[in-house]
Protein backbone atom coordinates (compact mmCIF):
# COMPACT_ATOMS: atom_id res chain seq x y z
CA UNK A 1 0.00 0.00 0.00
CA UNK A 2 1.56 3.48 -0.90
CA UNK A 3 1.84 5.79 1.71
CA UNK A 4 -0.93 7.79 0.12
CA UNK A 5 -3.50 5.04 0.00
CA UNK A 6 -2.43 4.96 4.02
CA UNK A 7 -3.23 8.65 4.79
CA UNK A 8 -6.34 8.78 2.74
CA UNK A 9 -7.86 5.64 4.84
CA UNK A 10 -6.27 6.84 7.94
CA UNK A 11 -8.02 10.43 7.28
CA UNK A 12 -11.38 8.40 6.46
CA UNK A 13 -11.11 6.67 9.76
CA UNK A 14 -10.71 10.14 11.92
CA UNK A 15 -13.53 11.73 10.07
CA UNK A 16 -15.83 9.31 10.15
CA UNK A 17 -14.98 8.28 13.80
CA UNK A 18 -14.37 11.55 15.20
CA UNK A 19 -10.78 9.89 16.63
CA UNK A 20 -7.93 11.21 17.10
CA UNK A 21 -4.88 10.32 14.64
CA UNK A 22 -2.74 8.94 17.46
CA UNK A 23 -5.65 6.34 18.34
CA UNK A 24 -5.39 4.84 15.12
CA UNK A 25 -2.90 2.71 15.04
CA UNK A 26 -2.98 -0.79 12.82
CA UNK A 27 -4.10 -2.69 15.81
CA UNK A 28 -7.30 -0.52 17.14
CA UNK A 29 -10.33 -1.95 17.22
CA UNK A 30 -13.51 -0.28 15.50
CA UNK A 31 -15.80 -1.21 18.45
CA UNK A 32 -13.93 -2.10 21.11
CA UNK A 33 -11.08 0.89 20.41
CA UNK A 34 -12.63 3.49 18.66
CA UNK A 35 -15.76 3.40 19.98
CA UNK A 36 -17.60 2.70 16.49
CA UNK A 37 -20.99 1.14 16.92
CA UNK A 38 -22.26 -1.37 14.11
CA UNK A 39 -24.09 1.57 12.02
CA UNK A 40 -20.28 3.34 12.23
CA UNK A 41 -18.69 0.24 10.44
CA UNK A 42 -21.10 0.33 7.49
CA UNK A 43 -20.60 4.02 6.68
CA UNK A 44 -16.67 3.79 7.37
CA UNK A 45 -17.26 0.93 4.67
CA UNK A 46 -19.59 3.18 2.42
CA UNK A 47 -16.79 5.86 2.28
CA UNK A 48 -13.86 3.80 1.64
CA UNK A 49 -16.42 1.88 -1.43
CA UNK A 50 -17.02 5.64 -2.38
CA UNK A 51 -13.51 6.81 -2.07
CA UNK A 52 -11.53 3.95 -3.65
CA UNK A 53 -14.31 3.10 -6.29
CA UNK A 54 -14.91 -0.34 -4.71
CA UNK A 55 -17.70 -2.45 -3.35
CA UNK A 56 -17.09 -4.43 -0.53
CA UNK A 57 -19.49 -7.00 0.38
CA UNK A 58 -20.97 -8.34 3.24
CA UNK A 59 -18.65 -11.02 3.57
CA UNK A 60 -15.56 -9.05 3.92
CA UNK A 61 -17.65 -6.54 5.28
CA UNK A 62 -18.30 -8.87 8.56
CA UNK A 63 -14.51 -9.69 8.89
CA UNK A 64 -13.48 -6.09 8.84
CA UNK A 65 -12.51 -5.65 13.09
CA UNK A 66 -9.70 -3.53 13.12
CA UNK A 67 -7.85 -0.95 11.13
CA UNK A 68 -5.15 -3.63 9.79
CA UNK A 69 -8.37 -5.43 8.56
CA UNK A 70 -9.20 -2.24 6.33
CA UNK A 71 -5.73 -1.63 5.10
CA UNK A 72 -5.45 -5.69 4.46
CA UNK A 73 -8.82 -5.71 2.13
CA UNK A 74 -8.03 -2.30 0.32
CA UNK A 75 -4.53 -3.69 -0.30
CA UNK A 76 -5.61 -6.89 -1.87
CA UNK A 77 -8.51 -5.22 -4.25
CA UNK A 78 -6.31 -2.64 -4.91
CA UNK A 79 -2.91 -4.70 -5.29
CA UNK B 1 -46.15 37.86 5.42
CA UNK B 2 -47.78 37.44 9.01
CA UNK B 3 -45.36 35.07 10.94
CA UNK B 4 -48.01 32.29 10.60
CA UNK B 5 -47.85 32.42 7.21
CA UNK B 6 -44.57 32.49 6.87
CA UNK B 7 -44.06 28.79 8.76
CA UNK B 8 -46.77 27.32 6.45
CA UNK B 9 -44.69 27.95 3.48
CA UNK B 10 -41.20 26.89 2.20
CA UNK B 11 -41.17 24.39 5.12
CA UNK B 12 -39.22 21.84 2.60
CA UNK B 13 -36.56 24.59 0.77
CA UNK B 14 -33.82 23.28 -0.46
CA UNK B 15 -34.78 19.94 0.45
CA UNK B 16 -34.60 16.96 -2.58
CA UNK B 17 -37.51 14.31 -2.10
CA UNK B 18 -38.83 11.09 -4.37
CA UNK B 19 -42.09 10.28 -4.60
CA UNK B 20 -42.92 6.64 -5.61
CA UNK B 21 -45.81 6.36 -7.85
CA UNK B 22 -46.09 9.99 -7.92
CA UNK B 23 -48.34 10.16 -10.55
CA UNK B 24 -51.83 9.63 -9.54
CA UNK B 25 -53.85 9.32 -6.23
CA UNK B 26 -52.52 9.85 -2.75
CA UNK B 27 -48.77 9.95 -4.92
CA UNK B 28 -49.97 13.02 -7.04
CA UNK B 29 -51.58 14.71 -4.03
CA UNK B 30 -48.07 14.29 -1.80
CA UNK B 31 -46.01 15.40 -5.20
CA UNK B 32 -48.16 18.47 -5.23
CA UNK B 33 -47.38 19.34 -1.79
CA UNK B 34 -43.87 18.57 -1.26
CA UNK B 35 -43.24 21.12 -3.96
CA UNK B 36 -45.74 23.49 -2.83
CA UNK B 37 -43.75 23.11 0.21
CA UNK B 38 -40.59 24.15 -1.05
CA UNK B 39 -39.08 20.85 -1.72
CA UNK B 40 -37.41 19.53 -5.31
CA UNK B 41 -39.94 16.35 -6.21
CA UNK B 42 -38.91 13.74 -8.36
CA UNK B 43 -42.00 12.35 -9.44
CA UNK B 44 -41.56 8.69 -10.01
CA UNK B 45 -44.15 6.03 -11.78
CA UNK B 46 -44.00 3.23 -13.99
CA UNK B 47 -45.98 2.94 -16.89
CA UNK B 48 -48.81 5.61 -17.29
CA UNK B 49 -47.17 8.47 -18.55
CA UNK B 50 -50.25 10.41 -19.66
CA UNK B 51 -50.88 10.54 -15.97
CA UNK B 52 -47.40 11.52 -14.79
CA UNK B 53 -46.88 14.45 -17.25
CA UNK B 54 -49.80 15.46 -16.15
CA UNK B 55 -49.23 15.33 -12.25
CA UNK B 56 -45.25 17.10 -14.06
CA UNK B 57 -47.32 20.39 -15.46
CA UNK B 58 -49.76 20.70 -12.62
CA UNK B 59 -46.49 21.21 -10.19
CA UNK B 60 -44.49 23.11 -12.79
CA UNK B 61 -46.97 25.31 -14.44
CA UNK B 62 -47.57 26.31 -10.48
CA UNK B 63 -44.36 27.46 -10.72
CA UNK B 64 -42.86 24.83 -8.27
CA UNK B 65 -40.12 22.47 -8.91
CA UNK B 66 -40.15 18.82 -10.09
CA UNK B 67 -38.84 16.36 -12.60
CA UNK B 68 -40.35 12.90 -13.95
CA UNK B 69 -38.09 9.84 -12.91
CA UNK B 70 -40.05 6.35 -14.35
CA UNK B 71 -38.54 3.17 -12.77
CA UNK B 72 -40.20 -0.57 -10.93
CA UNK B 73 -39.67 -0.14 -7.81
CA UNK B 74 -39.30 -3.82 -7.90
CA UNK B 75 -36.48 -3.97 -10.07
CA UNK B 76 -33.49 -3.22 -7.86
CA UNK B 77 -31.35 -2.33 -11.03
CA UNK B 78 -33.84 -0.13 -12.20
CA UNK B 79 -33.87 1.67 -8.33
CA UNK B 80 -30.38 2.09 -8.22
CA UNK B 81 -30.13 3.29 -11.84
CA UNK B 82 -32.89 5.84 -10.63
CA UNK B 83 -31.39 6.85 -7.50
CA UNK B 84 -27.93 7.64 -8.74
CA UNK B 85 -29.72 10.16 -11.25
CA UNK B 86 -31.11 12.03 -8.64
CA UNK B 87 -27.56 12.16 -6.21
CA UNK B 88 -26.04 13.03 -10.07
CA UNK B 89 -28.59 16.08 -10.16
CA UNK B 90 -28.93 17.40 -6.85
CA UNK B 91 -26.61 15.46 -4.69
CA UNK B 92 -29.01 14.00 -2.11
CA UNK B 93 -32.23 12.89 -1.43
CA UNK B 94 -33.77 14.17 1.79
CA UNK B 95 -37.18 13.14 1.75
CA UNK B 96 -38.30 9.35 0.33
CA UNK B 97 -42.35 8.78 0.35
CA UNK B 98 -42.88 4.77 -0.61
CA UNK B 99 -46.48 5.22 -2.25
CA UNK B 100 -46.40 3.15 -5.23
CA UNK B 101 -48.59 0.20 -4.46
CA UNK B 102 -51.28 -1.72 -6.27
CA UNK B 103 -54.36 -4.44 -5.15
CA UNK B 104 -55.32 -7.18 -6.32
CA UNK B 105 -58.48 -7.73 -4.46
CA UNK B 106 -60.53 -11.43 -4.35
CA UNK B 107 -60.85 -14.38 -2.41
CA UNK B 108 -58.03 -15.75 -0.65
CA UNK B 109 -58.75 -19.28 -1.49
CA UNK B 110 -58.79 -18.21 -5.21
CA UNK B 111 -55.73 -15.98 -5.08
CA UNK B 112 -53.10 -16.68 -7.83
CA UNK B 113 -49.00 -16.88 -7.44
CA UNK B 114 -49.26 -13.45 -9.65
CA UNK B 115 -51.11 -11.63 -7.18
CA UNK B 116 -49.26 -12.82 -4.75
CA UNK B 117 -45.74 -11.77 -6.59
CA UNK B 118 -47.34 -7.92 -7.94
CA UNK B 119 -49.00 -6.99 -4.73
CA UNK B 120 -45.88 -7.54 -2.52
CA UNK B 121 -43.10 -6.86 -4.60
CA UNK B 122 -45.06 -3.05 -5.43
CA UNK B 123 -46.02 -2.46 -1.81
CA UNK B 124 -43.51 -4.09 0.02
CA UNK B 125 -40.62 -4.92 -1.91
CA UNK B 126 -40.72 -1.87 -3.71
CA UNK B 127 -40.90 0.37 -0.34
CA UNK B 128 -37.93 -1.87 0.98
CA UNK B 129 -35.39 -1.33 -2.18
CA UNK B 130 -36.38 2.81 -2.43
CA UNK B 131 -35.10 2.77 1.44
CA UNK B 132 -31.96 0.99 0.86
CA UNK B 133 -31.14 3.72 -2.02
CA UNK B 134 -32.31 6.48 0.15
CA UNK B 135 -30.28 5.99 3.02
CA UNK B 136 -27.20 5.75 1.59
CA UNK B 137 -27.92 9.64 1.29
CA UNK B 138 -29.30 10.24 3.92
CA UNK B 139 -27.09 8.83 6.52
CA UNK B 140 -24.39 10.66 4.73
CA UNK B 141 -26.14 13.81 5.31
CA UNK B 142 -27.24 13.15 8.80
CA UNK B 143 -30.99 14.16 8.07
CA UNK B 144 -33.59 11.92 6.32
CA UNK B 145 -37.21 11.43 6.20
CA UNK B 146 -38.45 8.01 4.67
CA UNK B 147 -42.26 7.99 4.77
CA UNK B 148 -43.96 4.66 3.71
CA UNK B 149 -47.87 4.81 2.85
CA UNK B 150 -49.64 1.48 4.85
CA UNK B 151 -53.06 0.79 4.50
CA UNK B 152 -56.42 1.02 7.15
CA UNK B 153 -56.23 -2.83 5.41
CA UNK B 154 -53.42 -3.57 8.10
CA UNK B 155 -54.80 -1.93 10.82
CA UNK B 156 -57.88 -3.94 10.66
CA UNK B 157 -58.06 -6.33 7.81
CA UNK B 158 -60.45 -6.07 4.87
CA UNK B 159 -61.73 -9.49 3.35
CA UNK B 160 -61.15 -9.80 -0.07
CA UNK B 161 -57.30 -7.90 0.58
CA UNK B 162 -55.38 -10.75 2.14
CA UNK B 163 -52.34 -10.16 0.27
CA UNK B 164 -52.80 -6.25 0.60
CA UNK B 165 -53.13 -6.70 4.06
CA UNK B 166 -49.93 -8.84 4.52
CA UNK B 167 -47.72 -6.64 2.51
CA UNK B 168 -49.37 -2.78 3.59
CA UNK B 169 -48.73 -4.63 7.62
CA UNK B 170 -45.26 -5.49 6.49
CA UNK B 171 -44.62 -2.01 6.08
CA UNK B 172 -45.51 -1.10 9.63
CA UNK B 173 -43.18 -3.67 11.24
CA UNK B 174 -40.28 -2.12 8.85
CA UNK B 175 -40.93 1.18 9.81
CA UNK B 176 -40.65 0.26 13.14
CA UNK B 177 -37.75 -1.61 12.87
CA UNK B 178 -35.66 1.18 10.43
CA UNK B 179 -36.57 3.56 12.59
CA UNK B 180 -34.98 2.41 16.07
CA UNK B 181 -32.12 0.98 13.53
CA UNK B 182 -31.15 4.78 12.11
CA UNK B 183 -32.53 6.85 14.44
CA UNK B 184 -29.03 7.90 15.47
CA UNK B 185 -28.59 9.74 12.16
CA UNK B 186 -31.23 11.61 12.45
CA UNK B 187 -33.08 9.66 10.00
CA UNK B 188 -37.38 9.35 10.95
CA UNK B 189 -38.77 6.61 9.28
CA UNK B 190 -43.02 6.76 9.54
CA UNK B 191 -45.82 5.29 8.02
CA UNK B 192 -49.23 6.65 6.65
CA UNK B 193 -51.71 4.65 7.06
CA UNK B 194 -55.17 5.92 4.84
CA UNK B 195 -58.51 5.08 5.31
CA UNK B 196 -61.27 4.99 2.16
CA UNK B 197 -59.67 7.34 -0.02
CA UNK B 198 -61.41 8.79 -3.40
CA UNK B 199 -58.92 7.36 -5.89
CA UNK B 200 -58.33 5.30 -9.03
CA UNK B 201 -57.80 2.38 -6.75
CA UNK B 202 -61.59 2.86 -5.06
CA UNK B 203 -63.55 4.51 -7.81
CA UNK B 204 -64.69 1.02 -9.17
CA UNK B 205 -66.04 -0.14 -6.13
CA UNK B 206 -69.98 -0.64 -6.39
CA UNK B 207 -72.49 2.11 -5.11
CA UNK B 208 -74.34 -0.31 -2.64
CA UNK B 209 -70.70 -1.66 -1.19
CA UNK B 210 -68.85 2.59 -0.92
CA UNK B 211 -72.25 3.77 1.11
CA UNK B 212 -71.83 1.19 3.21
CA UNK B 213 -68.37 1.53 4.06
CA UNK B 214 -69.15 5.17 4.28
CA UNK B 215 -71.84 4.39 6.70
CA UNK B 216 -68.76 3.29 8.98
CA UNK B 217 -66.74 6.41 8.92
CA UNK B 218 -67.40 8.62 11.85
CA UNK B 219 -66.34 11.29 9.89
CA UNK B 220 -69.13 10.59 7.35
CA UNK B 221 -67.12 10.87 4.06
CA UNK B 222 -64.45 9.62 2.31
CA UNK B 223 -60.75 10.58 2.03
CA UNK B 224 -59.72 12.78 -0.17
CA UNK B 225 -55.63 12.70 -1.64
CA UNK B 226 -54.90 15.88 0.17
CA UNK B 227 -56.03 14.42 3.56
CA UNK B 228 -53.76 12.54 3.35
CA UNK B 229 -50.82 14.16 1.53
CA UNK B 230 -51.24 16.98 4.45
CA UNK B 231 -49.75 14.10 6.67
CA UNK B 232 -46.78 13.06 4.18
CA UNK B 233 -46.06 16.93 3.95
CA UNK B 234 -45.99 17.44 8.11
CA UNK B 235 -43.87 14.55 8.82
CA UNK B 236 -41.60 15.51 5.99
CA UNK B 237 -40.90 18.95 8.09
CA UNK B 238 -38.40 19.66 10.77
CA UNK B 239 -42.37 20.00 13.02
CA UNK B 240 -42.43 16.15 12.89
CA UNK B 241 -38.57 16.08 14.01
CA UNK B 242 -39.52 14.14 17.64
CA UNK B 243 -41.96 11.66 15.70
CA UNK B 244 -40.22 8.25 14.51
CA UNK B 245 -41.28 4.45 13.96
CA UNK B 246 -45.38 5.65 13.92
CA UNK B 247 -48.24 5.05 12.03
CA UNK B 248 -50.15 7.95 11.55
CA UNK B 249 -53.98 6.77 10.61
CA UNK B 250 -55.62 8.86 8.33
CA UNK B 251 -59.16 7.29 8.37
CA UNK B 252 -61.76 9.37 9.40
CA UNK B 253 -62.43 7.14 12.27
CA UNK B 254 -62.84 4.43 10.31
CA UNK B 255 -60.24 2.28 12.41
CA UNK B 256 -59.22 3.16 16.38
Amino acid sequence: MTEDVRRRVISIIMEQLNVKEEACVPEAAFIDDLGADSLDIVELVMAMEDEFDMEISDDDLAKIRTIQDVIDYIDKVHG
Amino acid sequence: MKPAEMSQTNILEGKTALVTGGSRGIGRAVSLALARAGAFVYINYHSNDAAADDTYRAVTQAGFSAALLPFDVADRDQVQAGFKKIIDERGTVDILVNNAGVTRNGMFARVTDEDWRVVVDTNLTGAINCSRSALRSMIRTRWGRIITISSVVADGGNAGQVIYGAAKAGIIGFTKSLAREIASRNITVNSVSPGFIDTDMTASLPAEYREELIGQIPLGRAGSPDDVAAVVRFLASNDAAYITGQTIRVNGGLYM
